[in-house]
């Protein structure tokens, strides 16, 4: 059953202020949760000199990190969104902080963890479960033939097919964005375990399609999905979770037409 | 991760509480609230019946009530909720046969159905109030 307020232990309280003399400065409100001691959520408030920092998001919280909090933690990596580590909400919208720029939002930027998922700590989510559920789906070329003595060929329009879910950095943002993974999330796989799935479906050289399907016909993992298409409004790749997962609907009807 | 020195349960991140209002989740939402609202709404269709098969005096006192303040407002609702639900309707059975998937046809179909709910009910209740509006001089 949808719960739709948070638990007891996630209410979020008001945190600290750090000011700064600087002119030329916006106000950044980050979710703050430590394992190690036993308070609750806060937002902390911090004022950042813009005039000493990036153009994005990302350049902000690591500003932070160096020179007010060390103890800010959230993930990143490469700074140019193909890693997709730094996946948070910001501004109410789920996005990668490092191609994110700052310009974009309107007054104080707010900072929050993917929604809708246990936290490990500030804004650092546990994505046990996201990886479990890729595991389940068997994300990798499943054959029987045997194999050529070469690579397995392709036509450049199978190629096309899988182009834009191959493009897919699994940073989670589409199925942190989708109510119906927030309410179903232990069962139905969410948007992006399910544009992975459409890529193998979808596969030219795949040779499991059918099993691929039994696999997903099931009222949970596959068909709840409303057509809600939150996951495509915010895919920071523009990829189209919410298209794939018509095609495999459309393949469920096909097969059994 | 197993083994973490706190045994202190994780919270679990905001979600409803900080995610902007979306038109795709916004138009969905309100397809089923409008449902729901529609099928409440039943029990008052449900009344005229009974009280139409049940003689003059009492599909009278229906009448009257429909006539009342509230009994406009409940239908106002139960219209709005009918021309908002047939729109989304028609959106789901031409998402269901695979089309209005793209990035922009995402939102913008949402904002469509919106639109057509609140023309088809505009015209309806101007319909029903035509005689009131036109000796106003509204129209």
């Amino acid at each position: 059953m949808a719960e739709f307020t948070l638990p007891r232990n996630s209410k979020v309280e008001k945190g600290e202020y750090f000011p700064t003399t600087s002119e030329n400065k916006r106000v950044f409100k980050v979710y703050r949760w430590s394992p190690d001691d036993e308070k609750n959520p806060q937002m902390d408030t911090f004022e950042v000199d813009m005039d000493s920092c990036g153009p994005m998001v990302l350049d902000a919280l690591i500003k932070i990190k160096n020179e007010v909090d060390p103890s800010l933690t959230f993930r990143r990596s490469c700074r140019e969104g193909i890693c997709g580590s730094c996946a948070m909400n910001i501004d109410g919208v789920n996005t990668l902080a490092c191609i994110k720029p700052i310009d974009e939002v309107k007054g104080d930027i707010k900072i929050n963890p993917l929604p809708h998922m246990p936290v490990v700590k500030d804004l650092v989510p546990d994505l046990t479960h996201v990886y479990a559920q890729l595991a389940s789906i068997e994300p990798w070329m499943k054959t029987q033939s045997t194999p050529p003595s070469r690579e397995r060929l392709q036509s450049p329009e199978e190629q096309h097919l899988i182009d834009e879910a191959s493009a897919c950095i699994l940073c989670f943002c589409c199925s942190t964005a989708c109510p119906s993974y927030w309410w179903n999330g232990d069962r139905f796989l969410g948007p992006a375990i399910l544009l992975m799935a459409y890529r193998w479906i979808a596969d030219s050289r795949d040779e499991a399609t059918g099993e691929r399907l039994d696999q997903l016909e099931d009222p949970f993992r596959l068909y709840r999905c409303h057509t809600i298409m939150n996951c495509t409004r915010t895919c920071p790749k523009g990829l189209n979770p919410a298209k794939a997962i018509a095609e495999i609907k459309k393949l469920m009807v096909a097969r059994s037409a | 991760m197993t083994d973490s020195p706190s045994k202190k349960e994780r919270p679990l991140s905001p979600h409803l509480q900080v995610y902007r209002p979306q038109i795709t989740s916004i138009s969905s939402i309100l397809h089923r609230m409008t449902g729901f609202a529609l099928a409440i709404g039943l029990f008052l269709v449900t009344w005229g019946l009974i009280a139409l098969a049940n003689g003059r005096e009492t599909y009278e006192f229906f009448m009257a009530f429909c006539a009342s303040p509230l009994g406009q407002v409940l239908l106002a609702g139960w219209t709005a909720a009918f021309f908002y639900h047939l729109s989304t309707g028609i959106r789901h059975f031409i998402l269901d046969a695979g089309f209005l998937y793209e990035k922009d046809t995402a939102g913008r179909s949402g904002w469509v159905v919106l639109l057509s709910a609140a023309i088809l009910t505009t015209l309806t209740w101007g319909y029903i109030y035509r005689d009131f509006l036109l000796e106003g001089g509204v129209l």
